[in-house]
């Protein structure tokens, strides 16, 4: 069967204007889908950056929140009564709001504001620089050096700036792991200094975060909140949820599947036709093969073969040059949300396999039915 | 001589009813190890027809193909295929080359289908191309080469799996008169031999010198059965 396959293989790439554009065809569809796919999880994972930087197992918050950033406010006995369900190991409140900073040079930029549990300073970042203690200093602030540090100016250690009249001050230089979704910077400080600095509503914990002592006590937990009229999540849960909203409250998602549909199609059309072409152009070379011995089977196994590996170079090749695309991207545009996970990884595949096997059957068809006979008629 | 195959009251009918037409009606001879048999007649007559019927392609309506003993078409399909490629070298009237492969390749065809490996298939495949006078093209696509030298490849081809029946359809159609008077005359000194029955299909009388026999063929009907040489 390998001879057969060469000689497949020898039809299809010696033919170098069809070859090229078969693979220019499954290449661009693989290339579009697998961008628009990683800019999507690339906007979600962002959409869910706090989540991912906090890393608490389980967040307490008012059912409605359907995002990070919108969060409702609840009132302190949600937290008293968090803390007594048994299983919970321990639990802390998470500010989190948005205020305006005065910089040095008289500019105000937008921040996020995450106030950590003066206690235990619950999800407090790694820091690059500086000391967690120097936390509880007058005015002190943590700022994230993610991508959208620069529009503080850059602040170093001992860096000042105003925030809703208080002088802040920043005492370490904390990495994160990803960036948030808006493009503004990120600071942190204990609870008590959040809600003292930011005007805030009646309530001030945006979320409750939760340790359980084992896994087994989450559903005692989620049911003990519900009771309260709350929600508790597992940190996988709400970025679901997070997930969910963009997905299908924002037509960001509808958006991103049209594109990567749109892209499946035209990759389909282009490399189709372009197949059914070559298995035109070759049919009576088929036939050809047919009288001369060759059976059904073994002309299927050659169009599969063709197909197969066409769409499969053509997506090695498409998913590289996505992914210099985005690496080139990163290097000139820091906020450039961009993702290649595994699963779109794989959608695109599965999508690329969707094109070979339509591809290949159009070409059994009309292999399968050729008569050797018409090969002597001529 | 020995019987290669024998057509017994072979037809092959289109259509039904009254819009029946026979393409080949009734027709019963046999081809012999050892001879070159000429099917010769119009356009029409039914010659072609006849040919993919003896020849395993076309199923026949009515009638038996009898080799070794055996009705060719009683066979499951796949035998059928085998029988062609084991048993069978065609040589098509447009040659059916493949231009993207070479040569050599081409020549090979049969050979990796009948499953031998890739390297022996070429290295057997070159033999052959000497045999037919084409020594050192074997690299060659088919586009390189002159009509006549695709003929011999073709003939190449179609030999290289040691076939005991060669059968050519209007080998002379593509070819100036000399070229082809000097293939068939090839054809009947180099690969013709004790052991192998050459089927040709033509309507070229200028060829028809080398023929040891002759079956003149219309309207689907054998009109005539001749010894060669002065038909």
């Amino acid at each position: 069967m390998t001879g057969i396959l060469k000689i497949a293989f020898k039809l299809l790439v010696n033919d170098k204007g069809k070859f090229a554009a078969l693979l220019m065809g499954i290449l661009f569809a693989v290339f579009l889908m697998v961008m628009m796919t990683s800019m999507f999880a690339g906007i979600l994972k962002r959409a869910s950056a706090t989540v991912l930087n906090v890393g608490a197992q389980v967040w307490v918050m008012d059912p409605a929140v359907n995002n990070v950033v919108s969060s409702i406010p609840m009132p302190d006995y949600v937290l008293d009564a968090a803390r007594s369900i048994p299983g919970v190991n321990y639990a802390v409140p998470l500010y989190s709001g948005a205020a305006l900073v005065k910089l040095h040079d008289g500019t105000y930029q937008a921040v996020t504001v995450l106030g950590l549990d003066d206690a235990t300073l619950f999800g407090r970042p790694p820091l690059l620089e500086g000391r967690i203690e120097d936390i509880y200093a007058e005015n002190a602030f943590l700022v994230v050096k993610d991508s959208e540090f620069a529009k503080l100016g850059n602040p170093r250690i001992g860096s000042e700036f105003e925030i809703n009249d208080h002088r802040g001050t920043i005492v370490g230089i904390a990495r994160a792991n990803t960036s948030g979704l808006f493009g503004i910077p990120t600071l942190y400080t204990t609870y008590s200094r959040a809600v003292t600095y930011i005007p805030s509503t009646r309530f001030t914990a945006a979320y409750i975060l939760i340790e359980p002592k084992s896994p087994a006590a989450l559903p005692r937990i989620r049911a003990e909140v519900a009771k309260l009229g709350y929600e508790a999540l597992t940190h996988d849960e709400f970025i679901q949820k997070i997930s969910h909203f963009y997905t299908y409250e924002t037509g960001l998602g509808t958006n991103v599947l049209l594109m990567t549909i749109i892209s499946f199609v035209v990759g389909l059309s282009i490399s189709g036709q372009t197949f059914y072409t070559f298995i035109l152009e070759n049919l009576e070379k088929f036939g050809a093969l047919k009288a001369i011995g060759a059976r059904g089977r073994e002309l299927v196994v050659m169009i599969l073969f063709q197909a197969g590996f066409t769409a499969l170079t053509a997506y090695g090749l498409g998913v590289g040059l996505a992914t210099l695309m985005i690496t080139l991207a990163r290097m000139r545009l820091p906020d450039y949300a961009a993702e290649v996970t595994y699963f779109n990884l794989g959608l695109a595949f599965v999508m690329v396999l969707i094109i070979a096997a339509v591809s290949s059957l159009i070409g059994i068809r009309k292999v399968t039915r050729i008569e050797p006979f018409d090969i002597f008629r001529g | 001589m020995a019987t290669a195959l024998q057509a017994v009251s072979l037809s092959k009918w289109f259509g039904e009813g009254e819009a029946r037409t026979y393409a080949v009606h009734d027709v019963s001879f046999e081809a012999r190890f050892g001879e070159m048999l000429y099917i010769v007649g119009p356009s029409g007559s039914g010659k072609t027809t006849l040919l993919s019927m003896i020849s395993g392609i076309l199923r026949p309506n009515a009638g038996q193909v009898v080799v070794e003993g055996q009705d060719l078409w009683q066979l499951p399909d796949d035998d059928i295929a085998r029988f062609r490629l084991h048993k069978v070298g065609f040589v098509f009237q447009d040659y059916h080359l493949f231009p993207r492969l070479t040569t050599a390749e081409n020549v090979a065809i049969p050979l990796i289908l009948q499953q031998r490996s890739w390297n022996e298939a070429l290295q057997v495949a070159t033999q052959y191309l000497e045999i037919v006078g084409l020594q050192g093209k074997q690299a060659l696509p088919p586009v390189k080469l002159s009509g006549g030298e695709q003929q011999r490849v073709a003939i190449a081809r179609a030999i290289a799996s040691q076939p005991d029946i060669l059968i050519f359809d209007e080998p002379t159609a593509s070819l100036d008169g000399d070229t082809g008077k000097r293939i068939v005359s090839f054809v009947k000194e180099k690969i013709l031999n004790d052991h192998r029955c050459i089927l040709i299909v033509t309507h070229d009388s200028r060829i028809f010198e080398f023929a040891d026999r002759i079956l003149q063929m219309e309207d689907g009907q054998i009109h005539g059965l001749v010894s060669g040489r002065n038909p």
